[in-house]
């Protein structure tokens, strides 16, 4: 199940300069009683200037802990990170702090990830000193990056406490922090899923205005597939800590090819479909749900790890671990049966016999 | 319970868009915020129905009242909300007469709640109680509300598990080993312990990812099938309600800007906040268009700006706008007399304006439909 990332292209590569490599990277967690989680599974991909990277997948997935092995905040149970090319190795306290001024996160909450008990004009003027020297000329810049994540007047926010701002406002100040260290990758997880609906557009713009004038390289964590279409160049979908499927956004979108991303795809709210599937519920057009929702913490422990919620799974599935096939240059998935899952996609498969020996 | 036995009901309340009673009648409902600062306005003379076996969907952003209408609705609220004016008529088929709910006297009140009108809340975690496990706290619904001798309530708590697809061996469970989605179903079968005839769930399935959340609104309406209750279902997300309401009705800063059947309000909005939020999220599913969102943020309710509250942020807004009297009144070009809209001028074809260059923060919302 080693993951040959060097067949496929990224969909983001076109875009900027390499920033970040994630090379087989995988993280275990021991839960107690020699109990063993793998959070994250032989997972690689890259980052690019000024590219948008999509992980898709449910809570439970892997994909925050993919994205605290980017940041550092976790350690890697085996694998490589490369920022720039070069190892990352954090050694020393002062390592960190570099490593920090380049890759910065942003969170889900921003309720939790501010604190309460600092103004606004704290939480960007700590990163600028800590990252550049008390020499800089903070009350510029701060309000640099207030104009920047469009919170003006900046001097009446300034002055504000977490709880005086709305949920939007908060997830900007959380924007503004994180550029203030003047990061070249940009790690963000679900940072809009906690606010309404009308306002989430308009962050995702304001992140992708941002991406684009500090050509950052981000990582873009969401459960919301949809919201990937739009937004990002290349998605990967994750499940149980493996990259199940990547490619293209809008290619994986409208055509998902592994049976997971189908059920991501088909899940997702359509407003187009009115009375779709949902209040045709009774007349058995969908298979009795509830005990098929399983989380990835039960999923199986040998062969494809969506195999026991997978409607065509069959023997070989439960006992051998498919690798992420190439379906075309930039695209793979990780499935024994895309034959039958996708097969519009997989006359296309170059060169590969282990398909078609099922 | 408060009327004579044998009486027949009163038709005191306007026949609802499906030609029946309604089961649950808000009218003119007002809810108010006491503050230090003035009153916060929180729900302004609303009026909503929900006719039994319907969906209705109320949508809006937070802080649009949306659970305060609910809960005010229900006497959930407390100091310093106050209702201020309106009438609840409550006339399911185990009450002889129709009720309203914000005149009666507290014994009453209790023999309603939950038999009659029950609760999913939001956040399943909090509403558990994190020291009882899942049987105690069915139990602890059925003793409350029904009564049933204890072998039978231990039944019935086990069949309610049943009902939402938990195995029986989780009623031993404490909320803290459930996923998130189990909890939420554990609450659904709370709500549905006394099997009520209007179940309110406000926003049961926010906290979940999308695939849990399709199966338990699979579930939900199937469950409403299969028991026959009517459902008050608050969220802010529109795309779910146009799959799941029969009825929608959209709410903005305390008010109801349009109301009318989810074909309706997908095929044909009316009101510019409507057409808004449909073009918030993006779709999965046909070709990229352009999204906009909503550019601002919902005025203060303490002051609110006279005329449409929604002006501020109307891109169709003119001066006009301003001594509007809010009123909902029949889309012109809709058949359907229960399409209703608060906006006198714009139409479902109207066409968008070019955004006004005054606006703050007009440029730059944008998301291209095509990468750039």
């Amino acid at each position: 199940m080693t993951e040959q990332a060097t067949t496929l292209t990224s969909a983001a590569a076109a875009r900027g300069e390499l920033a970040m490599e994630a090379i087989a990277v995988s993280k275990d967690f021991k839960i107690g009683r020699g109990q063993i989680v793998h959070a994250v599974r032989d997972v690689s991909f890259n980052l690019y200037r000024g590219a948008v990277v999509a992980l898709v997948g449910e809570s439970g997935s892997g994909k925050s802990t993919a994205a605290r092995l980017l940041a550092g905040q976790e350690r890697l149970t085996s694998g490589t990170i490369k920022l720039d090319g070069k190892p990352v190795e954090v050694r020393h306290h002062d390592d960190f702090r570099r490593y920090k001024s380049q890759v910065q996160y942003v969170f889900q909450d921003p309720f939790a990830s501010l604190n309460p008990v600092h103004t606004v004009r704290y939480h960007l003027e700590r990163p600028l000193k800590l990252h550049h020297g008390k020499g800089a000329n903070t009350d510029t810049e701060v309000a640099t990056l207030m104009e920047q994540v469009r919170l003006t007047p900046a001097q009446q926010f300034l002055v504000k406490y977490p709880h005086e701002l709305s949920g939007g406002q908060r997830q900007r100040v959380s924007f503004a922090r994180a550029l203030a260290a003047r990061p070249t990758v940009l790690l963000a997880d679900e940072p809009v899923s906690m606010l309404d609906v009308s306002i989430r557009l308009e962050m995702l713009a304001l992140l992708d205005d941002l991406r684009q004038r500090f050509s950052l390289a981000m990582l873009y964590i969401t459960h919301d597939i949809a919201s990937a279409r739009y937004f990002a160049d290349e998605v990967l979908v994750m499940y149980a800590g493996e990259i199940v499927e990547r490619g293209p956004a809008e290619e994986i979108t409208q055509q998902p090819a592994h049976p997971y991303t189908q059920l991501l795809v088909a899940s997702a709210p359509d407003p187009d479909n009115l009375g779709s599937t949902l209040r045709r519920g009774v007349n058995g057009t969908r298979r009795q749900g509830p005990q098929q929702t399983r989380t990835p913490e039960r999923a199986a422990t040998a062969g494809c790890p969506f195999s026991p919620r997978c409607p065509l799974a069959e023997d070989r599935c439960r006992r051998e671990d498919p690798a992420l096939l190439p379906i075309t240059a930039t695209r793979g998935a990780a499935c024994w049966r895309l034959d039958a899952a996708a097969p519009e996609l997989v006359p296309g498969l170059p060169g590969d016999v282990r398909t078609t020996d099922n | 319970m408060t009327a004579d036995p044998g009486q027949a009901p009163v038709s005191v309340t306007t026949p609802s868009a499906a030609g029946q009673n309604p089961v649950l009648d808000i009218r003119d409902l007002s809810v108010v915020y006491r503050t230090p600062g003035g009153d916060v306005r929180a729900v302004d003379k609303v009026n909503l129905s929900l006719a039994p076996g319907e969906v209705v969907g109320l949508a809006g952003e937070s802080g649009s009242g949306k659970s305060t209408l609910v809960y005010g609705a229900t006497r959930l609220l407390r100091a310093p909300a106050l209702v201020t004016s309106g009438s609840v008529t409550y006339a399911g088929r185990r009450v002889t007469k129709p009720v309203d709910l914000l005149q009666l006297r507290p014994d009453e009140l209790q023999r309603l709640r939950w038999r009659e009108i029950a609760i999913v809340f939001q956040s399943a975690m909090n509403a558990l109680n994190p020291v009882l496990n899942v049987r105690d706290q069915l139990l602890d619904v059925i003793h409350a509300h029904l009564r049933m001798p204890r072998d039978e309530a231990r039944e019935r708590a086990g069949s309610l598990l049943d009902l939402v697809g938990i195995p029986r061996s989780r009623l031993r469970s404490y909320p803290h080993e459930l996923s998130g989605g189990m909890r939420q179903r554990v609450m659904i079968a709370m709500a549905l312990a006394t099997d009520p005839e209007v179940v309110i769930m406000d926003e049961p399935t926010t906290a979940l990812d999308v695939v849990v959340q399709r199966d338990i609104l699979a579930q939900i309406v199937e469950l409403k099938e299969q028991l026959g209750f009517s459902i008050v279902f608050i969220t802010h997300d529109l795309s779910l309600l146009l799959e799941l309401a029969d009825r929608i009705a959209i709410m903005y800063a305390g008010q109801l800007l349009e109301t009318g059947t989810a074909a309706e309000i997908h095929r044909e909005p009316s009101h510019p906040y409507t057409k808004g939020l449909l073009n918030s999220f993006p779709s999965l599913r046909g070709p990229r268009r352009d999204l906009a969102g909503i550019p601002g943020s919902p005025p203060d309710l303490r002051d609110p700006p006279p005329g449409c509250p929604f002006l501020p942020r109307c891109a169709y807004g003119t001066s006009a706008c301003e001594e509007v009297d809010m009123h909902l009144l029949q889309v012109a070009t809709s058949k359907d007399p229960e399409h209703v809209t608060a906006c006198p001028f714009v139409l479902p074809d109207t066409p968008a304006p070019p955004p006004r260059g005054d606006r703050q923060e007009t440029a730059g919302q944008k998301i291209a439909g095509e990468p750039t």
